[in-house]
């Protein structure tokens, strides 16, 4: 159901920390992506704005639903290409049922319900893993083409 | 900042974000504009997001339910500016932006504006004319 994020891709630069406890964090949420892939990757414009627009509808999440967490941006390498890894952290209530979290529409908090599943669309590599009351953590990576 | 500026440009309100939109902005947006339409009997609304760079759910939400306010209160709303990223994200990310009208700049969103209310208006002759004539 998730894309397993390869266990080749290996980090090359610092993990950058961006805690998540109110709406104006995820802005610097986006902001820090977005400086990490301009700063350090040849992303394409189409392929930075993908992977901004899934940090922030992440961030949204974590915010939401995990009552806040931290994101973690950092560059990565499978030997060819680069790419950002963005991880979302919250110690929240976790998603009891994944299949319809992943499904377009479907909606807790009165959103359009493509938080998720339009993250994972825009990314390369996703992955999540949660349980009930054991908080929720995505990971994913949007590489050079 | 704490409110995107409304400008009033005849019965049509423009508003341009040049900020990097925060949730609780665009959801004052929201409200500011619905009360700026009845306090000015303004028929149309343009929004300019030249400068986004990005538009997620929540914005594009936002953009959606200030277009429905908008026809409620009898006012047409033009998203203009675009950028070609932001359109290709958000086809992939799966936003419709239902009863949201585009156009590519300030100026067609404004020709848009006055081409339907010229349809309107001459709607309006034929309803007018129709008792006289029979």
């Amino acid at each position: 159901m998730t894309t397993p994020v390869a266990n080749t891709s290996a980090s090359i630069g610092a993990v950058e920390v961006q805690e998540i406890a109110g709406d104006d964090d995820v802005v610097r949420v986006r902001q820090l992506v977005r400086a990490q892939a301009v700063a350090a990757t040849r992303l394409s414009l189409v392929d930075q704005t993908k992977l901004v627009t899934a940090a922030s509808e992440l961030a949204r999440n974590t915010l939401l639903h995990g009552g806040g967490g931290r994101a973690e941006v950092q560059i990565v390498t499978n030997g060819r290409r680069k790419g950002v890894r963005i991880v979302f952290t919250d110690s929240g209530p976790g998603i009891p049922d994944l299949d319809l979290a992943f499904t377009d529409g479907y909606t807790t908090k009165g959103g359009l319900g493509l938080g998720l599943s339009g993250a994972r669309r825009l990314m390369d590599e996703f992955d999540l893993q949660t349980a009930p009351g054991q908080g929720t953590t995505v990971t994913a990576v949007k590489w050079e083409r | 900042m704490d409110r995107i500026p409304v400008l009033t440009l005849a019965d049509v309100l423009l508003v341009s974000i040049q900020v990097d939109l925060e949730d609780q902005l665009a959801l004052r947006l929201q409200d500011d504009l619905a009360e700026r339409i009845v306090a000015t009997g303004a028929r149309g609304v343009i929004i300019d997001i030249t400068a986004l760079d990005i538009v997620d759910s929540f914005v594009g939400r936002t953009l959606a339910t200030i277009a429905s306010v908008s026809k409620v209160l009898d006012a047409e709303t033009i998203v203009v500016g675009m950028r070609p990223a932001v359109a290709i994200t958000l086809v992939e990310l799966g936003l419709q932006l239902p009863g949201v009208r585009t156009a590519l700049n300030i100026e067609l969103g404004l020709a848009m504006l006055a081409a339907s209310r010229f349809v309107e208006s001459r709607a309006g002759d034929v309803a007018d004319a129709a008792p006289a004539s029979s």
